[in-house]
């Protein structure tokens, strides 16, 4: 019980600690808006803008979610045909990790020349986030019980039997681990992509804002809607986190609490 | 009781060389027959957990041949570890085999719910794999194997985990079943006492290769219970199969 609360209490405090010092400091030297807003101005114009910032707030979450679920059933579909056909993992695997390791920043300019400006900011998301769900499912694919895939073999289990009551589901912890790694990629990469196209002059969601509101000098808002971006970011995590406890809850060692 | 029934099955000169060059089996000749109990026993290298595989048919011989005369190879197999998907519960694990024979859910529920019961889980069937003791467990796997009431129970070391006090009670339950359903059981194991407690019938084994080393018979009569185990006759059986044993551990370990 008290454990808990200091668990609640003390990055509240922390908080409330950082944002008490950052208004005296704002306070004290005076500092113009231009160069640090004030935490209480951050908050009033959060409050003045936010329909504008609302409405790209939307198209945001739209993005990282049209990328979450593509790199979801992406990574997954890619991850069940590699351990089913050992050629593909060959051929296929080594482009991945390229994908992976080159970084977005440097792609997502480029995808904006070949594919329709909504297009390739899905893309940029989507190779961001498609990765962990590729790994992950794929390690938990391969680590399946040793024992469990001879007592399949014994009663003759057909491969589709094996893979859809044998190897999914013991992947399931894995995959839902390498999901919520992906909930918050699909952010970065939407926004990464966003603030890559809105140099070329297009776009409505919350980087393009933020983007825009630098040129103009306005950074009360540029703070205010890397406050939503987080919150956003917070919120996917926890949501996915909530989802990895549902479906785990009755059976995996990672959503049950120890008794002590 | 102890009159043999017909063979159901018999190792021929079976032989087992793996890809590291390791022999494990070399010229194992057993039957086995209906209805009978009986026990390989071996220290661990002895090949006796292959020898298992291999009547299962999850591992090929490199020599030798398995028949089986009946021509059903149908069988259970109980391994080491409970071996349960932890995402079912008792009644899903226990109707796993139904499930891959794509047998109705409809079908198969009497088949289910009987087995789990037999083996006194009734109380637990919707209980996860997390919720229950080893013992539990181990009786969820003992009734996914009779489920299908297979005629050949394998059983490899299966309660070699679990502490003496629930060993014995498995071993006394795992007794009575055997002799209400008459079913024919090769049990794998590395104690002399569990091997002489439950077994018609010890293949005593050696090891590196593994062989036949010697076969001994326990006429002592069923039902077998605590007075059996703590009996002269049980101390004097469990000697007797103790000796063969390191004979068969000095001769076979050259």
């Amino acid at each position: 019980m008290n454990e808990r609360w200091t668990r609640v209490a003390s990055p509240l405090l922390t908080l409330a600690v950082l944002l008490a010092a950052w208004e005296a400091v704002v306070r004290f030297f005076a500092l113009p808006t231009y160069v640090l807003p004030a935490p209480s101005l951050v908050v009033t114009t959060l409050v003045a803008d936010a329909g504008l910032l609302w409405s790209s707030l939307l198209v945001t979450l739209g993005i990282t979610f049209e990328a979450f679920v593509v790199a979801a059933l992406g990574g997954v579909a890619l991850a069940v045909a590699f351990s089913l056909w050992r050629p593909i993992e060959r051929s296929l695997y080594p482009f991945a990790v390229i994908l992976q390791v080159t970084p977005i920043v440097a792609i997502a300019p480029l995808l904006l020349i070949y594919l329709p400006q909504p297009l390739a900011v899905l893309a940029c998301a989507w190779i961001v986030a498609f990765f962990p769900v590729l790994a992950n499912t794929t390690l938990g694919l391969n680590s399946v019980d040793h024992n469990l895939l001879a007592l399949f073999e014994l009663y003759k289990a057909s491969r589709w039997q094996v893979l859809w009551n044998l190897k999914l589901p013991s992947a399931l912890p894995q995959m839902l681990a390498g999901l919520r790694i992906a909930g918050g990629l699909s952010l970065i990469g939407a926004v990464v992509a966003e603030i890559a196209a809105g140099s070329a002059g297009a776009g409505s969601g919350l980087a393009y804002r933020i983007a825009e509101s630098g040129y103009r000098l306005n950074i009360p808002r540029m703070f205010a809607a890397l406050l939503l971006l987080s919150a956003a970011g917070v919120a996917i995590f926890f949501a996915l986190s909530a989802l990895s406890h549902v479906v785990l809850r009755r059976w995996h060692e990672s959503a049950l609490r120890r008794e002590t | 009781m102890s009159l043999p029934g017909a063979t159901i099955v018999s190792l021929r000169s079976v032989g087992k060389t793996f890809e590291s060059g390791t022999v494990a089996l070399d010229g194992l000749s057993l039957d086995v027959h209906a209805g009978e109990f009986v026990s390989l026993l071996g220290p661990s290298g002895c090949g006796k957990s292959t020898a298992l595989r291999i009547i299962a048919g999850l591992s090929a011989p490199s020599a030798g041949a398995v028949e089986w005369p009946s021509g059903d190879s149908k069988i259970g197999f109980v391994f080491q570890e409970p071996t349960l998907m932890p995402w079912a519960d008792v009644a899903a694990n226990v109707r796993l085999p139904f499930k891959l024979a794509n047998t109705d859910k409809a079908q198969s529920r009497d088949a289910v719910n009987q087995a789990v019961a037999r083996v006194g889980l009734s109380d637990f069937a919707h209980s996860y794999p997390r919720e229950l003791s080893g013992g539990m467990k181990m009786r969820t796997s003992i009734a996914r194997a009779l489920v299908t009431e297979p005629k050949l129970l394998l059983m490899d070391e299966p309660f070699a985990a679990l502490d003496e006090i629930t060993r014995f009670k498995l071993n006394n339950d795992l007794l009575r079943l055997w002799q209400d359903l008459r079913r024919t059981v090769i049990f794998v194991t590395h104690s002399v006492f569990e091997s002489v407690y439950l077994s018609q019938r010890i293949v005593v084994m050696t090891p590196r290769p593994g062989r036949v080393f010697a076969e001994i018979a326990i006429p002592a009569p069923y039902p077998r219970d605590e007075r059996f185990r703590t009996s002269a006759e049980y101390a004097g059986y469990c000697r007797q199969v103790a000796e063969a044993l390191s004979q068969a551990m000095a001769g076979g370990g050259s």
